[in-house]
């Protein structure tokens, strides 16, 4: 499958030598006399680096083979981490490089979306909030609530996070798995 | 909204006066047309059985072989498709011709008219426009030869061997982003493919008559020491259906009473300019959005 460079908008998904690419900025540019052309700022879906990349109307861009599956975390082998689809009940093996820092946030059964391109997962999205526990920091400061001053505290993945000063050891915190920050303090769930 | 209202009404009036000034006749002709001027890339938008205008330009050109020596004209035009920051299906061009004159005294019209307008809208000829300083000052335009700007920022000479898509990607991607953005740029001389509707240089028939200018590198207006010769001009109406056919679209029909006026058209120098982004650069917005009121779509 082929797009035709009328289809560019942003978040197009598109495929040049062997590598994906989504569009990120796109403008309709044309020269008074001259032919339409698309002028596009695309992010490598693979390497996260972004370049400019105008298209004229004659072009024919490729359509990346790009899949997109819910599966759920299910255990960790070494460097790889082992997800079920519910559905199918197959299991999908995903190495470390490819969940990147999202790792740390994984949680038995935790719900991604699994983004697959030539049937090799390139991205996991986890949800954007996770709720762990801190498995080891300072003893807290009782009734420090009101400061911005943050201590580090580490969760069962190993990952050390900035917590404020009335965290405990055993407190259940709710971090944003797109900063990998502290959020607040929840009851355990 | 009304700051947007007024600066156009300011616009169209300091225009008007700038031509009526200089003995230029104002003219309207026809929006709706039977032919417009068959163009590679240009598509008319069609109205019952005919099309809306893309330019008024055959029809006064019309008036010239009448007889006609100075007009101006200032109204809408359309073309299909055309829509992003700085098109708009819908946009208002201000076109004007000399008769016994060649482009670049269209060139001399266009940085007075310029100049003053500025002077008008803002108060001087130096102002900023998305916080960089652009000054229309007349004596601050630069004129770059297209093979010389091509040769430098591209690596290659147009005028020696002309690949139109070529020529299009490396004017977007490499000369427009050279050009310097704190003065008025003309692009002059272009490949004889890319003359439309101009003459050929009579001392070097490889490059046609024809200027671009650009202001804070966006093409502003368009200029021509115009064609005079009937065959010729059919002749390039054809190369033009010709191309439209080859990229998948439909040849435009051929506009007899104009081919037949143009034997009696004496030389004349044209120009149109796209008054939507002028406004906008002088209005200090990015985007025609911050001067069209009424967005199409």
């Amino acid at each position: 499958m082929a797009y035709t460079a009328a289809d560019l908008r942003k978040g197009l998904k598109i495929e040049m030598e062997g590598i994906p690419y989504e569009v990120v900025e796109f403008q309709f540019v044309k020269p008074g006399k001259g032919q339409a052309m698309y002028k596009c700022r695309i992010k490598n879906m693979l390497a996260g680096n972004t370049m400019e990349k105008t298209f004229r109307s004659v072009d024919k861009i490729d359509q990346p083979n790009i899949e997109s599956k819910t599966l759920h975390y299910s255990y960790q082998e070494g460097d790889k981490y082992i997800f079920m689809d519910n559905k199918t009940y197959e299991q999908v093996e995903l190495h470390e490089g490819v969940l990147g820092d999202q790792r740390h946030f994984l949680i038995e059964d935790l719900e991604c979306e699994v983004l697959f391109f030539n049937h090799r997962a390139m991205s996991v999205t986890l949800p954007a909030f996770v709720i762990k526990e801190i498995k080891e920091t300072e003893p807290g400061a009782r009734g420090d609530t009101a400061t911005n001053v943050l201590k580090p505290a580490r969760i069962d993945t190993g990952y050390e996070i900035g917590v404020p000063l009335f965290i405990n050891q055993g407190d259940y915190i709710r971090i944003d798995t797109r900063t990998g920050k502290y959020v607040e303090r929840v009851k355990q769930p | 909204m009304r700051r947007v209202l007024e600066l156009r009404a300011k616009l169209n009036d300091a225009i008007r006066r700038f031509f009526r000034d200089r003995g230029f006749l104002e003219v309207e002709t026809p929006v709706l047309l039977p032919a417009n001027a068959p163009e590679a890339h240009i598509d008319a938008i069609p109205a019952g059985t005919g099309w809306i205008r893309t330019s008024p330009e055959l029809a006064m050109k019309r008036l010239l072989a009448a007889g006609q020596t100075r007009i101006f004209q200032l109204g809408p035009v359309a073309r299909e498709g055309e829509h992003g920051r700085w098109h708009h299906p819908e946009f208002c061009l201000l076109e004007w011709y000399r008769a016994e004159a060649g482009y670049l005294d269209m060139l001399a019209d266009t940085k007075a008219l310029l100049s003053f307008l500025a002077v008008e809208l803002r108060g001087q000829t130096d102002f900023t426009w998305q916080g960089k300083p652009l000054s229309l000052a007349q004596e601050l335009w630069e004129k770059h030869a297209v093979s010389q700007a091509f040769i430098e920022h591209a690596g290659w000479d147009p005028a020696l061997a002309f690949d139109p898509d070529r020529f299009d990607l490396d004017l977007v991607t490499r000369v427009e982003p050279a050009l310097p953005a704190d003065r008025p740029v003309i692009l002059i001389d272009y490949p004889a493919p890319c003359a439309a509707l101009a003459r050929r240089k009579p001392d070097d028939p490889a490059r046609a008559e024809r200027w671009e200018l650009y202001l804070a590198g966006i093409e502003l207006a368009n200029a021509y020491s115009e064609l005079t010769d009937p065959g010729e001009q059919r002749a390039r109406f054809e190369a033009a259906n010709a191309a439209r056919v080859r990229r998948g679209g439909r040849p435009c029909p051929l506009d007899e009473t104009f081919l037949a006026a143009l034997a009696h058209m004496p030389p004349s120098g044209g120009i149109a300019l796209g008054v939507d982004r002028l406004l906008m650069i002088l209005a200090d917005v990015d985007s025609l959005d911050g001067v069209l009121p009424f967005r199409f779509g």
